[in-house]
């Protein structure tokens, strides 16, 4: 039961809404990988919690898809991280996902108002 | 570092800074550093779950898995090194003779020759040259030099067309002769060939013309072995057979001519012909003298169909054009009606090929069946290595690994096996086919073979490595994993445990191994027989001791009319020589693979005709080589040049031409024939029957004729007998032939060993079966012996018990011989059916022997069951020692 507390109010994270999410982060410029989900789960009000397990993943594959590039940079305190940031393809690729989102979210809206309203 | 190690620390290095950040973090924001650190941890996971999942996404698992796999099978096979041993070693003998065999035939049928394009090059030949007259050269002669000169200028269905001809000549000037291996050309064979010259120039159209002083282009071979590779040869002159000629270029290293299994030394423009000559003519003028072969290069847009359609519509104007005065009347009529045809000329000509294909195609067969041997082989010890390894797999497959990865573990083995084996395989089908080639090798005919590794020799040998992989690997393999696990932990080593099915699937193998070493064994019986045979076959005259000596006087010019004579003083210098005992002139040397036919007829009968060979030797030719005269008298001082043409026949002519009556002093008529009109001659005498042209054919009717009344060409073959060895006497021959005259050229060799060089094929079919029957049957019986000792080994318990209940060692090895029996039983009956199928195809090859010859069969049958004997004696013998109470002791 403590299990369920603590997570009521987060969202599990819809398939594929992840890649959008990351690509959506770094259009705001080169981000690491913590500095990511941090900027997620904050952008969301703490709604929204990226498990590390799916992270590091997902940065991979888009990586693979060439949507996001890696680099190695050296942080002020010597510290080395890897930064992505988004590439013109992952420009493109975030362009499509956003209106995909949106249609979803959309027909999503529309079926549940109705439903509401077949209710009352 | 591997990319994907290097991939893999990157990963851990990044997961690291997360975590750092994420403790940095919650330091800032208050929290103790050791709280900090186990939040973080907490909320970040397993890592090493973050890096699996992170890897798949990678790609590129397999091969990991492929690596890791591979690293166990080599574990495996460092730990069982005998069973690794075995099995390479029989994969790289069964693998490296079908390689090596598939390379030969690779060479001589496969492989287009190395020019430009050889998909559009074709052979023009005639269909049917039955009825055509005159001399046939070599053994490809197709058309005459007229015919070629109309081919070319009638054909429309070339871009370019050329003949050409093999020949050779004598590098020196008298005494021993060297022998260059010559091609006549005509003017476009290199540029219709697309053949280029290293240095220098090719022949082209303007070396090619009537009256032309001879030129020559040279091998690259013969630049290199004659000259060093000298490139200032160019312009130098070269001495044929006492002829001048200009060197004009070297042809590439690649290029050895349009014969597969014979090169050349040197290129000469077919105009140059008279110049070599007895005559001053040649052969060009004369429409009698088989000895060129056409090719063209066929428009683009044209097929062999219809270039053989154009070829056959100007073949009538063509002939009618090219008749030669001299053809005999009742040949005539079919020499107009020849046909001209085209066939695919890409792979160029090769008697190799005609003679060697079948055989080569037949021992090819036999590999591939000593390969499944060892195959069957390799699964058997497969299947027992996997019974003994059935805890390890259990365990495995209980611990939850896939049963699709176990088996890609064991197959992993088989490939890694197979992959050495292979490899090895081919380092040693290199060595084999070089073997192969020398076996071809007589003392008269040099063979060549281009022996490249290509993509199909390659493509040939890993597909049968794998397809041997997938043989031996994948029944066992997939029975291995086929076990419930929990009986198999549950259960002891030794006991009932190895499934039936098991057993069953190695008692196949064992009896498919015999069924094939019954056919293999009974093959190579039959071509022993077959060698046997032919090497003990009467030829119908002595051969040893015999040397021949073929001399050539063309330098000395002497008149026609005065070589008899000049023959004949020949004759009797070489029998004044110490240790002759006997040497006597002979035109074509039995054996020698020469022949001259003609129908001949009693004087008179014309419809009684039928086809006899013709000789033509000097008094003493039958005694020298030990033919019995059996009627009349051999020839001598009477027969002269002017009085009545004489001959002496065989006893087979005698009953043709007469049946039942003498012939001595009866007379025949020969057929008219290009050189000579229809001529009459008095039978002098008869001999026994003798071997003419090949040791298989039956004894076909000879007439000889006398030397002293034919003028002959400048060259001559004498018989000479001695009790000296070869090589003294050709020394001492040269000696007084140099004496007689420097200028006159000679070759020797033993007839005994020309005879062995006829029987290439049979040595070679009889050598290489018989290895392959005999690895055969050694597989065979490691794999009975292998099988035997398991069922000893499995049944030790029963054995045990048996022998504590009373039963006597000889019941006991009753019991195991009973096993063997059934195995060996089923095994024959199968062979036996296969065998005889097989005898059929190898009909053909054989000789004095039929292909199902029943004593032949009982002996490859005999043989084996002896093996299969040997191979259960000893593990029955351990079984009735077996200590009844250690037995029962054991687990």
């Amino acid at each position: 039961m403590a299990k369920a507390t603590r997570y009521q109010n987060r969202i599990e994270l819809l398939q594929g809404t992840l890649d959008l999410l990351i690509l959506q982060t770094l259009q705001w410029g080169p981000q690491h990988g913590y500095g990511i989900a941090q900027a997620i789960r904050a952008g969301s009000s703490d709604v929204l919690q990226v498990d590390t397990g799916s992270l590091y993943p997902a940065l991979h594959r888009l990586e693979r898809q060439k949507w996001i590039a890696a680099t190695w940079k050296v942080s002020a305190n010597k510290q080395r991280t890897r930064v992505y940031r988004l590439t013109a393809a992952g420009r493109r690729q975030l362009a499509s996902e956003r209106s995909r989102w949106e249609m979803l979210v959309d027909a999503m809206a529309g079926v549940l108002a109705k439903a509401e309203r077949g209710e009352a | 570092m591997s990319p994907s190690r290097r991939r893999d620390k990157e990963l851990r290095e990044e997961i690291a800074s997360h975590l750092r950040m994420a403790i940095h973090d919650r330091i800032e924001r208050g929290m103790r550093p050791d709280e900090a650190a186990a939040d973080a941890r907490r909320e970040l996971g397993n890592i090493s779950q973050i890096q699996e999942a992170t890897r798949d996404v990678w790609g590129g698992r397999w091969l990991e898995a492929l690596a890791q796999d591979l690293r166990y099978a080599a574990r495996v096979f460092r730990r069982n090194r005998s069973f690794a041993l075995v099995a390479v070693v029989s994969l790289a003998l069964g693998i490296g003779a079908n390689a090596a065999l598939f390379q030969v035939v690779d060479a001589v049928r496969l492989q287009s020759l190395p020019v430009a394009d050889p998909s559009s090059l074709v052979e023009v030949r005639i269909v049917d040259t039955e009825g055509a007259r005159g001399n046939f050269e070599t053994w490809h002669a197709a058309v005459t030099y007229p015919i070629w000169r109309e081919i070319q200028a009638r054909q429309q269905a070339f871009s370019g067309v050329f003949a050409w001809a093999a020949d050779r000549f004598n590098l020196t000037n008298g005494g021993e002769v060297r022998v260059a291996q010559g091609l006549w050309v005509t003017g476009d064979f290199f540029g219709v060939l697309g053949v280029r010259p290293v240095i220098g120039r090719v022949l082209a159209a303007a070396d090619d013309r009537p009256g032309c002083a001879p030129r020559a282009v040279l091998s690259y071979a013969f630049w290199q072995r004659a000259y060093g590779g000298s490139p200032t040869v160019i312009g130098q002159s070269l001495a044929l057979s006492s002829r001048p000629v200009e060197i004009v270029g070297v042809a590439p290293a690649a290029f050895h001519g349009l014969e597969v299994g014979r090169t050349f030394d040197v290129a000469l423009p077919v105009c140059a012909d008279p110049v070599f000559s007895d005559d001053g003519k040649g052969r060009l003028p004369v429409g009698t003298d088989w000895w060129l072969s056409v090719f063209g290069r066929l428009k683009p847009g044209w097929s062999v169909e219809r270039a053989t359609a154009h070829l056959q519509a100007i073949s009538s104007d063509l002939f009618h054009t090219t008749l030669p005065p001299t053809y005999p009347a009742e040949s005539v009529t079919k020499y107009v009606n020849f046909k001209l045809a085209a066939y695919a000329g890409g792979s160029g000509l090769s008697h190799l090929r005609e003679t060697y294909e079948s055989p080569l195609w037949l021992l090819l067969g036999t590999a591939g069946l000593v390969l499944v041997i060892a195959c069957a082989n390799l699964a058997n010890l497969l299947l027992a290595r996997a019974t003994a390894r059935r805890r390890e797999i259990a365990v495995r497959l209980s611990l939850g690994a896939a049963r699709g990865r176990v088996i890609r573990q064991l197959l992993t083995e088989s490939l890694l096996l197979a992959v050495i084996g292979g490899a090895l395989g081919l380092l040693l089908a290199h060595t084999l086919s070089g073997f192969f080639v020398t076996l071809l090798d007589t003392q008269s005919d040099a063979t060549s073979l281009a022996l490249g590794l290509d993509w199909r020799v390659l493509g040939f040998t890993a597909a049968l490595a794998f397809t041997t992989c997938a043989l031996f690997g994948l029944a066992p393999a997939m029975n291995a994993t086929r076990v419930s696990a929990s009986s198999v932990m549950r259960a002891t080593t030794r006991s009932t445990t190895s499934g039936r099915d098991v057993i069953g699937l190695r008692r196949a193998l064992v009896v498919a191994q015999i069924a094939l070493s019954v056919v293999l064994l009974f093959g190579s019986l039959l071509f022993a027989r077959t060698l046997h045979n032919l090497t003990t076959a009467d030829p119908g005259f002595n051969p040893r001791g015999i040397v021949i000596a073929g001399l050539t006087f063309r330098r000395l010019d002497v008149p026609a009319d005065q070589r008899p004579s000049f023959r004949r003083g020949l004759v009797e210098r070489l029998r004044g020589l110490p240790g002759v005992q006997a040497a006597a002139t002979v035109r074509i040397v039995p054996l020698g693979g020469d022949a001259i036919g003609n129908d001949v007829w009693p004087e008179g009968d014309r419809p009684r005709e039928f086809n006899s060979r013709f000789n033509t030797a000097g008094p003493g030719y039958f005694a020298t080589l030990g033919i019995p005269l059996v009627g009349g008298r051999d020839f001598d001082e009477r027969d002269a040049p002017q009085s009545t043409p004489v001959a002496i026949v065989s006893e087979a002519f005698a009953a043709k031409l007469l049946p039942g009556r003498s012939v001595v002093g009866a007379r025949f008529t020969r057929q008219a024939t290009p050189s000579s009109p229809e001529k009459t001659f008095e039978i002098i005498g008869v001999v026994k029957n003798s071997t003419y042209m090949d040791l298989r054919e039956d004894l076909s009717p000879v007439a000889f004729l006398a030397d002293a009344q034919s003028t002959g060409p400048a060259s001559m073959q004498m018989m000479v007998r001695s009790g000296l060895p070869a090589g003294p006497l050709t020394a001492a021959i040269t000696r007084t032939l140099a004496d007689v005259d420097s200028r006159i050229g000679v070759t020797y060799s033993v007839m005994t060993a020309d005879i062995q060089g006829t029987l290439v094929r049979e040595r070679l079919l009889a050598t290489l079966s018989g290895g392959f029957g005999v690895l055969a049957a050694i597989l065979t019986l490691v794999g009975l012996y292998g099988l035997v000792a398991y069922t000893v080994a499995r049944r030790t318990n029963e054995i045990g018990i048996r022998l504590a209940l009373g039963a006597r060692g000889s019941d006991i090895a009753r019991l195991i011989v009973h096993e063997t029996g059934v195995l060996l039983v089923v095994g024959i009956a199968a062979g036996i059916v296969l065998a005889l199928a097989g005898g059929r195809a190898a009909a053909s090859l054989l000789f004095g022997v039929r292909p199902h010859d029943p004593l032949t069969l009982f002996g490859a049958v005999a043989g084996l069951a002896l093996i299969a004997l040997g191979a259960s004696y000893f593990p029955a013998r351990r079984a009735t020692k077996i200590e009844p109470v250690a037995a029962l002791r054991v687990d």
